[in-house]
């Protein structure tokens, strides 16, 4: 009966592993198509080959315990040793986690600081201003005087850095296939630098809830060949109609709104990172 | 800690008698523990929001040094009126005790007319818990050890009647040493606002 | 305000649970007045100051509260199970996941902790009663005051929708305009107040009230684990009892500390609840960690191995709790410094932990192990924890958490280590100190359905989300398109939660059937347990110990066996036993509490200074109150011994 049990327990981890294998093309995370994106996968890697290791040996050695010291008939008359410890083996587990721990460490505080900054130093990096609003992302492109809402297109092998902030709730800025994510907040203003290694339509959405209609915060990024962006960007500036306040004011209403393109930003009047800092006395270096 | 426990004996002062005072009192010093995360909580909200003034005015626009001073002068003694109280309490002295309390009692009375006046004065030049961060956290923060004082004032009182109706007993003098314990504790938390709040406001 | 804004319209589900709760109420109602036992219920509950009474109170309480999040969390399966789904709308999605996540967190896995810490503690180390047994009462009825507040929420003006988390500016006036979130800091508020109390209470109790003999280093393993907790409710509470109410002022009476103008700051919110947040993961799990430690070594008949390593290892894991809480906001950007440090001491929680599983591990090695149904959950607990916990490290990884953070790849590791740690702790108390609240043992063949259904049902609903995570499924969404390829997995996450389900009606079936047919425990000591507990009657005696036990060692009772005498009274050695009076008092604050809260609530003062005044005429009462309790004569006690057949 019990042995039975077990032997369905096994086929459970083995008939995941047959549906997974089904679903593995969509896992973004596993798939990167940008430097960002292929740091966090390269330390993602390293990591599940440790987790995988412990979760080995413990598993076999729970295993044989379990068959080995299982009250049996033949048994009957065992009766269990009293054992308080044993110093060397509990330093032997105390220790082998900690170099397991450094293991993973070194590579994750290298990784924290080397995603702050552009993986390529020699391009010049393309900024574009990011505006969370319930529940749409306003993307704005100061230097080129454009703004898109809910797609954001992007020149391939250029790093983008992507200039947070929130008009509401606070929404965090994902694109799985590109790189991690990172909140954007009312009044503050956090960095997210990205690049693309290829052309290719990314999944992007907010990963942070922001309220009734936060499923719907999906966008689109676009990767495109340096000139295709360039056509597209000077499309743009020639066609698209012109953002007005009143126009912006609508879109900012709470409210699910579908593709648009103008041809200018609304940081021409305001800027919701400086929302508050007109207000405080000094630069709070907060989050900076 | 247990075993020490049954080592205690009539010697000991009246307070700490009966177990279950030894206990109270204990469980009281651990409450201490818990006020004190508590008011570190609202210290670090109010360091974190001070410089957000919004439209507000700022610290040191706002803080009045004379009224400050008087309400500091009159924790301070007060605290030590109830430790005079605790002194006189071990000695048995009712008469004593209640005289204290009472000094004591009415110092914190003191105290808190003080600072409602200077609440109310800022009220009126337009700084209320809504005008800006700053503001927020300060009346919460000052409010709360406020509160705490006016808590402790009606506490003596009920210990005063029950001194008065009871005696001296184990059982009273425990109540007014934990009194003491809170005031006291109250007192230092004023000496970190004095600080933290009205010395650093009016400098920086 | 008009009364279909006060009664929550407009939904079908909401109607019937309308109706549901009203024929309850009237079903209660009638069967205490049919078979009278009102007074019963008066006398033996609710005024009763009797630790192991509240105990059950809280169990029973945590069980409703199980039952209600976990409509909830089928309810949201349901939703997920297929792309576009119209079976709940957002709004409707959003109050159901935030009211799923307090109170699984608050209403369920901490009074269920606090309930088998109530039943046990004193027993474990020979105490008559906790430090302050009217306290003890007045805890338990403001938790259950604060949870029932926070229940009637979704008939009554509507439930909070902006997470358990509740982060601001979402939860502040502008965004969540409606009372939802005012039951959340008010109703959480005034369950804390009850927590914080039970932290001193119990501190108090083992430092002060330990048996003679039993040194720190001689106490269970579960009792270390209950001291090292109520010091981390003693500092951490108080932080939530702060963040909740600069949340109400905020909500009330339009201060600005988290607002969007005036320099308010959001992430000064993320910060304080997660202060207080961390540390109380570890508040549930730290009792459990003690829990399997002690199921463990009996089913294995051994010591607990590396004792003292055990000890240290807590107070280890509880130090660091204190210093971590940023890993679970690396993505607000406080740059790569901060995450860093967080980053390393999140991992370092994963030694004291690892050194845990494998002296756990050690026991069982040349043990004699038997699987009854409360070993079952604990050895299940150890590679399921396992996998929940090396998910835990991956996510302290600052910059791969960049990646998994807010994804269902968290969700897995939440509950993986909520679940398979704090549930199955909860499960396996139960079962295993059954006997002592209520005198017979659960059903065990029934006992093994639940722990199969539950156990296999929590992989296959848990276990794909890791995948889901990584295929850029956010939590907290209500639908998703079908182009995503989410469909298959989320089917699979539905059919296990099914399980879950079927598995908590069989547990519930079975305490019903052990009720009517159980095997009664005559002994005492149904298990061949090891510390002092199982040296009293089942049930226990109102007294718990006739006399006071000498300790000589960890294991107390298992030496007591050994020595060949087990626990004997000699009935010339009884003394009458002082014990506490009971009182209505603390139910009747409570009740106050919860009208004081409702009133702030809705904004009607006048309601809550009312109140108000009636719990400060309370504690006046109680200040004047000189009833110092009675004794039991030794007449009685020999009496009551003669019958459990404990006495000579
Ligand atoms: C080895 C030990 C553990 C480590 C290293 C660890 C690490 C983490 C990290 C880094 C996060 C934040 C991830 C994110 O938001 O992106 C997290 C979330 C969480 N952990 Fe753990 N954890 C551990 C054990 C536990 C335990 C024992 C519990 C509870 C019993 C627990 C409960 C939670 C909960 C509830 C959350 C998410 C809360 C939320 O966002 O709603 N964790 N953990
Ligand atoms: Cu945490």
């Amino acid at each position: 009966m019990k042995q039975k049990m077990w032997k369905w327990v096994s086929l459970l981890p083995l008939s995941l592993l047959l549906l997974l294998s089904g679903c593995s093309e969509n896992m973004l995370v596993l798939q990167p198509k940008g430097p960002v994106a292929k740091t966090q996968y390269d330390l993602i890697v390293w990591s599940v080959g440790f987790m995988l290791f412990i979760i080995v040996v413990v598993f076999v050695l729970f295993a044989v315990v379990l068959i080995r010291y299982r009250e049996k008939p033949e048994r009957a008359d065992y009766e269990p040793p009293e054992e308080e410890g044993n110093t060397l083996l509990e330093i032997i587990w105390t220790v082998i986690p900690i170099i397991i721990v450094t293991a993973l460490a070194i590579p994750t505080v290298k990784a924290t600081f080397a995603l702050e900054k552009p993986v390529k130093k020699e391009v010049k990096p393309l900024t574009i201003q990011v505006t969370a609003a319930n529940w749409k992302w306003i993307f704005s492109y100061p230097e080129q005087n454009i703004e898109t809402v809910n797609y954001v297109n992007i020149p391939e092998d250029v790093p983008v850095k992507f200039q947070l902030t929130s008009v509401g709730p606070i929404n965090s800025f994902w694109v799985p296939q590109l790189g991690g994510q990172k909140y954007a907040m009312d009044g503050m203003n956090t960095e997210l630098i990205l690049q693309a290694d290829e052309p290719g339509s990314y999944m992007g959405r907010s990963a942070n809830f922001s309220g009734k209609e936060f499923a719907h915060m999906e966008f689109e990024v676009l990767a495109q060949t340096k000139d295709d962006f360039a056509k597209w960007v000077k499309e743009v500036q020639q066609t698209a109609p012109k953002l007005s306040k009143k126009k912006y004011e609508t879109i900012l209403q709470p409210g699910i709104v579908g593709r648009m393109t103008f041809s200018n930003t609304h940081l021409a009047w305001i800027d919701h990172t400086k929302q508050n800092r007109h207000y405080m006395n000094s630069d709070d270096g907060i989050n900076r | 800690m247990a075993e020490a426990a049954h080592h205690y004996d009539e010697k000991m002062p009246l307070e700490y008698r009966t177990e279950e005072s030894r206990l109270n009192i204990l469980g009281f010093w651990i409450f201490l523990g818990a006020e004190v995360a508590l008011f570190a909580t609202l210290f670090a909200t109010y360091l974190v929001l001070f410089q957000r003034t919004g439209n507000g005015p700022t610290a040191e626009e706002l803080f009045q040094v004379k009224g400050v001073m008087i309400e500091t002068i009159l924790l301070l003694t007060s605290s030590f009126t109830c430790g005079l109280a605790v002194f006189e309490m071990r000695r048995g002295r009712l008469t004593g005790l209640l005289t204290w309390l009472l000094v004591t009692l009415l110092l914190g009375a003191g105290f808190i007319t003080f600072e409602v006046r200077e609440f109310i004065d800022y009220v009126h030049e337009g700084a209320t818990m809504q005008t800006s961060a700053f503001l927020s956290s300060f009346f919460v923060l000052v409010g709360t050890h406020g509160a705490h004082v006016s808590v402790g004032i009606v506490w003596m009182i009920l210990i005063m009647i029950q001194l008065l109706q009871r005696g001296l007993t184990p059982r009273t003098a425990r109540k007014v040493f934990i009194v003491s314990l809170y005031w006291h504790f109250l007192d230092v938390v004023w000496i970190f606002i004095f600080t933290l709040v009205y010395l650093t406001g009016m400098v920086i | 305000m008009k009364w279909n804004e006060f009664f929550v319209t407009g939904q079908p589900l909401i109607y019937a649970a309308d109706v549901s709760i009203v024929l309850t109420v009237i079903g209660i109602v009638f069967i205490l007045t049919y078979f009278k036992k009102w007074k019963w219920l008066w006398n033996e509950w609710l005024t009763t100051v009797d630790h192991k009474k509240i105990g059950v109170m809280y169990i029973i309480s945590a069980v409703l509260m199980l039952f209600r999040g976990g409509v909830d969390a089928l309810l949201m399966r349901a939703q997920l199970t297929a792309p576009n789904m119209k079976f709940l709308d957002s709004q409707h999605y959003n109050e159901i996941f935030t009211t799923h996540g307090t109170i699984m967190i608050l209403f369920m896995a901490m009074p269920f902790i606090i309930g088998l810490m109530n039943i046990v503690v004193p027993l474990q180390i020979g105490a008559r009663d906790v430090a302050y047994p009217y306290l003890n009462a007045l805890s338990f009825w403001l938790f259950f005051v604060g949870a029932m507040l926070f229940n009637i929420a979704f008939v009554i003006g509507g439930s909070p929708d902006a997470g358990w988390t509740a982060y601001f500016p979402l939860a502040g006036n502008e965004f969540s305009p409606g009372v939802g979130n005012n039951y959340y800091a008010v109703a959480l508020q005034i369950s804390g107040i009850g927590t914080l109390m039970t932290g001193i209470n119990f501190l108090v109790t083992i430092l002060k009230m330990r048996a003679p003999g039993m040194t720190l280093m001689r106490m269970p393993m579960f009792t270390w684990t209950i001291l090292i907790t109520c010091v981390l409710i003693i500092f951490a509470f108080p932080v939530l009892t702060v963040a909740l109410a600069l949340m109400t002022f905020d909500r009330l009476f339009d201060t600005q500390f988290f607002t969007m103008a005036n320099g308010g700051m959001s992430m000064l919110w993320a910060n304080l609840f997660w202060i207080w947040g961390h540390p109380e993961v570890y508040i549930v799990i730290l009792p459990s960690f003690g829990i399997f430690s002690e199921i463990v070594s009996t089913f294995a008949r051994k010591r607990l191995f590396g004792y003292k390593a055990m000890v240290y290892s807590i107070v280890g894991i509880a130090f660091l709790s204190f210093i971590v809480w940023v890993h679970h906001f690396f993505t607000m950007g406080a740059g790569a410094a901060v995450n860093s440090f967080f980053s390393i001491t999140t991992m370092a929680i994963a030694i004291p932990t690892g050194v845990k599983i494998f002296n756990w591990l050690f026991t069982l090695r040349k043990g004699k192990i038997r699987f009854t149904t409360a070993m079952l959950w604990s050895l299940a607990f150890i590679p399921n924890f396992v996998i929940g916990g090396v998910t835990g490290v991956m996510l302290a990884m600052a910059a791969a958490d960049y990646q998994y953070h807010n994804s269902y790849f968290l969700i897995a590791h939440f509950h993986y280590v909520l679940i398979a740690g704090t549930v199955f702790a909860c499960f396996a108390g139960l079962h295993y100190w059954y006997p002592k609240m209520f005198g017979h043992l659960l059903n065990e063949r029934l006992g093994k359905w639940t722990f199969w259904l539950f156990m296999i049902g929590f992989n296959i609903c848990f276990f794909p989300m890791y995948f889901l995570g990584l295929m850029g499924m956010t939590r907290r969404m209500y639908t998703y398109s079908a182009g995503l390829g989410w469909t298959p997995l989320n089917v699979v996450a539905t059919v296990g939660a099914v399980l879950m389900g079927i598995g908590f009606i069989v547990l519930c079936y079975n305490i019903y059937y052990s009720a009517r047919y159980g095997e009664r425990d005559m002994t005492g000591d149904p298990w061949d347990g090891r510390t002092l507990e199982w040296a009293t009657s089942s049930p226990v005696a109102h007294y718990n110990f006739a006399v006071i036990p000498e300790v000589t060692d960890l294991d107390a009772y298992w030496r007591m066996k050994k020595a060949g005498k087990g626990f004997e009274i000699d009935e010339e050695k009884l003394k009458p036993i002082h014990m506490p009076s009971n009182s209505g008092r603390p139910f009747l604050i409570s009740i106050a509490f919860f009208f004081a809260g409702f009133g702030l609530v809705f904004k009607w003062f006048t309601l809550a200074i009312i109140a108000a005044l009636f719990i400060v005429l309370g504690l006046i009462l109680r200040s004047f109150d000189d009833d110092d309790g009675y004794y039991i004569s030794v007449d009685e006690i020999k009496r009551t011994e003669r019958l459990t057949g404990k006495g000579a």
